[in-house]
């Protein structure tokens, strides 16, 4: 267990990262980390060898996944209206956190799918090809959700409105 | 030119970073003949930065408690003991009458890791005991080299003991996989035949030390304790009681290491 100490402890800041971008709640998405620990710490003989992270996103993945599943089946909405009880860029500065804050929630209304790729590629430096892993797509779906997810997020950012019957609804309803 | 077209992918790729240098160069040369390309390439490259950005704050965060990965592990090999120190507490609830008698009983039906060493040390003996071809792998007379082997495998000098005294010779031994890491059986046979094991192995953090208590698993048994986390299972087929001053012998001479 000392290997698996060495090399999975380094990676959790980035797993906890992955998972608040994903479901955007501290509580919910530290749940899955420490859910995906476990499991990996119980399922470490079977890790045979290829990349370690590659491996602990698809265990954090199948259970964020899993997780959306339960909540749409409860009939419940995502909750996307939780900018008081979020703490991304606490660091930041005050300018940069509202630049920070508006450019997430302009992520969150990205479909799932969509935000999963991007946030693997752009943010967590994962190869296509191990996003593809991940992810359990073939490498050229991967390749069009991350071209829609940045056109999508392109146009959420320059304000352009879409087009009626294709908005995802931001807020749920009361 | 027979350079390939500039896909969609590569453009990607090149936001990325993913691109090899000399692709990268050729990407750079479209973009510099396509300005409407190179905006919105720009563009996803300024929200890459943007998005890291913006995530980088949620990594710099101290972990919480729950997601100490050594805590983790340690509660995951702790799991089994813990399931049976509850059992010996309810146990205790469902017979508190009997107070002190029916404590003693129930420590000592839980000793932890003790009752699986023992285990270990009574399956060791009864695959090897009675092989009359190979009992064991390195023989005495090359006991350096069982020393040397069994103390690189466990991770520490370990000291084969001697039981002269006892009336056992060393036969020899051999590293044997337990369920806890590998672990050194040592095995001993006397002037009538009678064989005896030995079994080390460094314990999980439950039982790091626990005194020495009486094992028996069918006709074969013996006594097993641990000291500043290593563990020491002596059995063999003979009667529990003329075992005991041979464990405190394997005891002395393990703790005068």
């Amino acid at each position: 267990m000392k290997d698996m100490l060495l090399q999975v402890e380094p990676l959790i800041p980035a797993l906890r990262r992955y998972a608040r971008a994903l479901v955007r709640n501290r509580a919910t998405a530290d749940d899955l980390v420490q859910d995906c620990l476990e499991r990996a710490v119980r399922r470490w003989h079977q890790y045979r060898q290829g990349e370690v992270r590659a491996w602990l996103f698809a265990i954090l993945h199948n259970l964020a996944v899993d997780q959306f599943r339960k909540v749409a089946a409860r009939g419940r909405h995502v909750a996307i209206d939780a900018t008081s009880e979020d703490h991304f860029g606490e660091a930041a500065a005050q300018e940069h956190r509202l630049m920070y804050q508006d450019v997430l929630n302009k992520l969150a209304r990205l479909p799932e799918e969509q935000r999963a790729v991007l946030l693997l590629v752009a943010v967590e430096d994962l190869s296509y090809a191990d996003a593809a892993r991940v992810l359990n797509i073939p490498l050229g779906t991967v390749m069009s959700r991350l071209s829609r997810a940045r056109e999508r997020l392109q146009q959420e950012i320059e304000g352009v409105t879409e087009a009626p019957g294709n908005v995802v609804p931001m807020r749920s309803v009361k | 030119m027979n350079h390939p077209p500039i896909m969609e992918d590569d453009l990607h790729g090149y936001v990325d970073g993913a691109l090899e240098p000399e692709r990268r160069a050729e990407v750079a040369t479209y973009l510099d003949d396509h300005p409407d390309v190179a905006k919105r390439i720009g563009a996803f490259a300024a929200q890459r930065e943007l998005l890291r950005a913006a995530l980088a704050p949620i990594a710099d965060e101290p972990l919480p408690p729950e997601l100490n990965l050594s805590r983790i592990i340690e509660q995951r090999t702790r799991r089994p003991s813990v399931a049976r120190w509850a059992m010996a507490a309810m146990l205790l609830l469902s017979i508190g009458g009997l107070g002190g008698w029916a404590m003693r009983g129930a420590l000592e039906a839980s000793p932890g890791g003790l009752v699986a060493l023992a285990q270990e040390a009574t399956a060791s003996y009864n695959v090897y005991a009675p092989d009359h071809v190979r009992p064991v792998e390195v023989r005495a007379s090359d006991s350096a080299q069982l020393v040397q082997w069994v103390s690189d495998r466990l991770h520490r000098p370990v000291k084969v003991p001697d039981l002269a005294a006892s009336g056992y010779r060393l036969m020899g031994g051999r590293v044997v996989a337990t369920q806890h890491g590998p672990a050194a059986m040592f095995m001993y046979d006397d002037d009538h035949g009678s064989r005896l094991v030995v079994l080390t192995r460094s314990m999980s953090s439950a039982d790091q030390n626990a005194p020495m208590t009486r094992q028996s698993r069918g006709d074969v048994g013996g006594f097993a304790w641990a000291d500043d986390g290593v563990g020491y299972s002596l059995v063999g087929r003979v009667a529990p009681e003329s075992l005991r001053p041979i464990a405190n012998e394997v005891r002395k001479q393990a703790r005068a290491i």
